[in-house]
C-alpha cells in the first residue's frame, strides 16, 4: 500500500515537473485590495485579455499568470515578491504600480537573478545609478510625462505655476520633471502626506492667494477624483489645471457620474491614448471595451504590452525562459507590437518613446475619454539614462 | 499673512473639526456610556457614505439620499449591535479591540463585494455646488459651510437630547450606574441598542457629508478613526 502511494506521488511529481517545463510562469504583482485596487484590477483585466489574445501560449509554452496583491504597501509587496521567488517556479516577475513598492521589492527579484518588468512604476534610482541588467520598464520613467507637460506649458505661454503633489517617490519625480522643462516661475509648491491626505482645502486657500496662471498636479488613483472635485468646489475652476496621471479612464467615468464638467477640455500628457491609430491598440481598446464596458486605462495598456513583450522574448529564445542572458538579449530588442506604436529600450532598459498632449473629450457614445492633441516630446529618453553604466 | 487667508484657513479647520465632531460624538457615546471600544465605528462611517451615495444616484438628489440613508444607518447600527457587539460587552477592552478590528476587515470586504473596489462619487445639488463670496474677499465652497452648519445643528440637537429629554436622562443614568438603572426598571439592553444606533447614525452622517468631497471609499473609516480617538482623548470621554 505504502509502496503504491509512494510510486503514485513519484509519478505525480514527474508529471508536475514535465508540466513545469512546458509552461512559463509569470508572477504579476499589483494592487488588488484597498481603495487603490481599481488600478490593479484594470491591469489584471488587461493581462487576462492579453493572454486571451495570444491564445494562452508563448511559443510552445502555456502561459500561467500568478497574481499577487501588494495591498498598496511596500512591506506587503516585498513579502509577496519573496513568496513568488521562494516558491521557485516563477520565471519572470512583472507588475508593480507604485514606485515605493517597486523599490522595496526589486532587490528580491534581481538578487535571485530573475527578470523583472515594471508595468507602471519608473522611479529614478532604477533608471539611473541603480539600473540593473535584469530590470526592464515597459511604461516610462516617472520624470518623462511631467517633462512633456512642462513643454506644453511653455508652448502655451504659462508664466507662473503652482505645484501640488503627494510627498512620495513618484510625487517628487513628477515635480522634478515639470520643473526641469518649465521655463516660467513656480510661485508655490505643496507636497502632501501620501496616501493619508485626502482634503486639500488648506492648500487651495494658498493657491488662491498666490494667483498662478495655472496649477500643475499629480494625484493617481482615488485621490485624483477627490482632488478634482474639491478643486472645482473651492472655486478654482477659472485657473487652468494641468495634470499627469490624475485623469484617466478610471477616474473619468466617476467624474462623469458626478457631473464634473469642469474637467472637460483639461490637458495632460501621456505616452498613449485610447484613440491611437494602430492595429494592436485598436484591437486592445475594442476588445477591452466589449468585455468590460469601459475604456482601458494607461495602466491597462502597459500591462497588456508587458505580456506581448515577454512573448516576443520567449519566442525569440525558442522557449528557453530559464536562460536569463538569452531572455535579456531578446527583451532588449523590444521586438513586439506595442499599443503605443513605436517603442525601443534605452541603455537603462527604459523606453525611448513619444509623449503626447491629451485632452478630455466626449466620445461618440457620450462617454468621457481622452484624445491626442499633439506631440509634446519626440523620441524622448529619460535624463537618468546617462548615469546608468549598462 | 493676510487676514483673509487666516480666516479662510480657520474656516477650513472648523469644517474638519465639525466632521471629526460628528464622528467622535458617536464614538464617545458608545465608549462613555456602554464602555465598548468600537474600532468598527469607522466602518459604519463608510457604510453610511456608500448607502447615501447609492441612494443619491438612484433618487438623483443628495438631500433625499441623506434623508433616507440616515434611518438605514441607524438600523444598520442596531442590527450590528444586536448580532455582533452585544456578546462582547462583558469582555475586557482588549477582546473588544480584537473583535471590532475583525469587524473592520469583514465590513471592508463586504463593501468591496457589494459596491466593488472603485468607490462611489456623487454630485452635489447645484445649490451647494459652488462657492460663496464672504466679507474680506474670501471665496469659500458653499458645501463646506453647509457641513459647518450641520455640525452646529447636530451639536445643539445632541445637547438637547442628552440634557433635556427623558431618553437623555435614561442614557445618563445608564452611564453612571447601569445596575441601579436596570434595577429601577430601565431596559438597559434596549437602551444600549438605541444608543449604539444613534452613534452609528452620527458616524454615518459624517460619512455621508464627506462623500461628495472625497467620494465613498473602502477603508475611508480607518483614515479618520485615529484622529477621532485623538479628539476624544483631548476632549474627554
Amino acid at each position: 500500500m505504502i509502496k503504491k502511494i509512494l510510486s503514485a506521488t513519484a509519478i505525480l511529481a514527474m508529471a508536475s515537473s514535465v508540466a513545469y517545463a512546458k509552461s512559463i510562469n509569470i508572477g504579476f504583482v499589483t494592487t488588488l485590495t484597498t481603495g487603490a485596487a481599481i488600478i490593479g484590477v484594470d491591469q489584471k483585466k488587461a493581462v487576462d485579455l492579453a493572454v486571451e489574445h495570444i491564445g494562452g501560449k508563448m511559443g510552445a509554452l502555456d502561459v500561467n499568470i500568478i497574481y499577487e496583491d501588494d495591498e498598496f504597501n511596500p512591506q506587503k509587496g516585498k513579502q509577496k515578491t519573496e513568496k513568488l521567488i521562494k516558491s521557485g517556479d516563477v520565471d519572470i516577475v512583472a507588475g508593480y504600480i507604485w514606485s515605493h513598492v517597486l523599490l522595496a521589492s526589486a532587490p528580491v527579484v534581481l538578487n535571485a537573478n530573475k527578470i523583472l518588468i515594471s508595468a507602471n512604476a519608473g522611479p529614478s534610482p532604477l533608471a539611473g545609478k541603480n539600473c540593473h541588467k535584469n530590470f526592464f520598464n515597459i511604461s516610462w520613467q516617472n520624470d518623462q510625462t511631467p517633462m512633456a507637460l512642462g513643454e506644453v506649458l511653455n508652448q502655451r505661454a504659462i508664466k507662473s505655476l503652482y505645484v501640488l503633489a503627494p510627498n512620495y517617490a513618484a510625487g517628487k519625480d513628477m515635480v522634478a520633471g515639470v520643473e526641469r522643462t518649465f521655463k516660467g516661475k513656480v510661485v508655490g509648491k505643496d507636497m502632501t502626506t501620501w496616501p493619508t491626505q485626502i482634503d486639500w482645502s488648506a492648500e487651495f486657500t494658498k493657491v488662491k492667494a498666490a494667483k498662478p496662471d495655472a496649477v500643475f498636479t499629480f494625484y493617481p488613483g482615488k485621490h485624483g477624483a477627490a482632488f478634482l472635485k474639491q478643486y472645482a468646489q473651492a472655486g478654482l475652476s477659472s485657473t487652468p489645471l494641468y495634470s499627469v496621471y490624475t485623469l484617466d479612464s478610471l477616474s473619468l467615468p466617476r467624474l462623469q457620474q458626478a457631473k464634473m464638467t469642469g474637467v472637460l477640455g483639461t490637458t495632460m500628457t501621456q505616452f498613449w491614448s485610447p484613440d491611437m491609430d494602430n492595429p494592436q491598440n485598436k484591437r486592445f481598446v475594442a476588445d477591452f471595451k466589449k468585455k468590460h464596458g469601459s475604456y482601458p486605462s494607461f495602466y491597462a495598456a502597459q500591462a497588456y504590452d508587458s505580456i506581448f513583450l515577454i512573448k516576443s522574448a520567449v519566442e525569440a529564445t525558442g522557449g528557453k525562459v530559464g536562460d536569463v542572458d538569452a531572455m535579456r538579449a531578446a527583451l532588449e530588442k523590444a521586438d513586439f507590437a506595442s499599443v503605443r506604436g513605436k517603442v525601443r529600450f534605452g541603455n537603462n532598459h527604459f523606453p525611448i518613446q513619444n509623449f503626447y498632449s491629451r485632452e478630455v473629450v466626449v466620445d461618440s457614445n457620450g462617454k468621457w475619454t481622452t484624445k491626442i492633441t499633439g506631440v509634446a516630446l519626440k523620441d524622448h529618453q529619460d535624463v537618468y539614462a546617462k548615469d546608468c553604466n549598462l | 499673512m493676510d487676514i483673509n487667508i487666516f480666516v479662510e484657513q480657520l474656516l477650513n479647520g472648523f469644517q474638519l473639526g465639525m466632521l471629526l465632531f460628528l464622528f467622535a460624538a458617536g464614538l464617545t457615546l458608545v465608549f462613555g456610556i456602554m464602555d465598548l471600544v468600537n474600532l468598527a465605528h469607522g466602518s459604519i462611517y463608510m457604510v453610511g457614505a456608500f448607502t447615501a451615495a447609492t441612494l443619491t444616484l438612484w433618487l438623483d438628489s443628495f438631500i433625499l439620499g441623506i434623508i433616507f440613508a440616515l434611518p438605514l444607518t441607524l438600523l444598520f447600527g442596531m442590527v450590528l449591535e444586536f448580532i455582533a457587539l452585544r456578546t462582547i460587552y462583558a469582555r475586557d477592552h482588549m477582546d473588544q479591540v480584537l473583535a471590532t478590528f475583525g469587524l473592520i476587515l469583514f465590513l471592508n470586504e463586504l463593501v468591496r463585494i457589494i459596491w466593488g473596489p472603485a468607490g462611489l462619487a456623487i454630485p452635489l445639488p447645484i445649490l451647494l455646488d459652488g462657492s460663496i463670496n464672504l466679507p474680506l474677499g474670501i471665496v469659500y465652497p458653499t458645501y463646506r459651510l453647509f457641513i459647518i452648519l450641520i455640525g452646529v445643528l447636530v451639536a445643539i440637537g445632541l445637547y438637547w437630547l442628552v440634557a433635556k429629554t427623558r431618553l437623555g436622562m435614561l442614557i445618563r443614568a445608564g452611564a453612571s450606574n447601569r445596575v441601579m438603572a436596570s434595577a429601577l426598571g430601565v431596559n438597559i439592553r434596549l437602551l444600549f441598542t438605541a444608543v449604539f444606533g444613534l452613534g452609528a447614525m452620527l458616524a454615518g452622517l459624517a460619512g455621508m457629508l464627506i462623500a461628495p468631497i472625497n467620494q465613498a471609499q473602502i477603508g475611508m473609516g480607518e483614515e479618520i478613526l485615529i484622529l477621532a480617538f485623538v479628539v476624544i482623548v483631548i476632549g474627554g470621554i
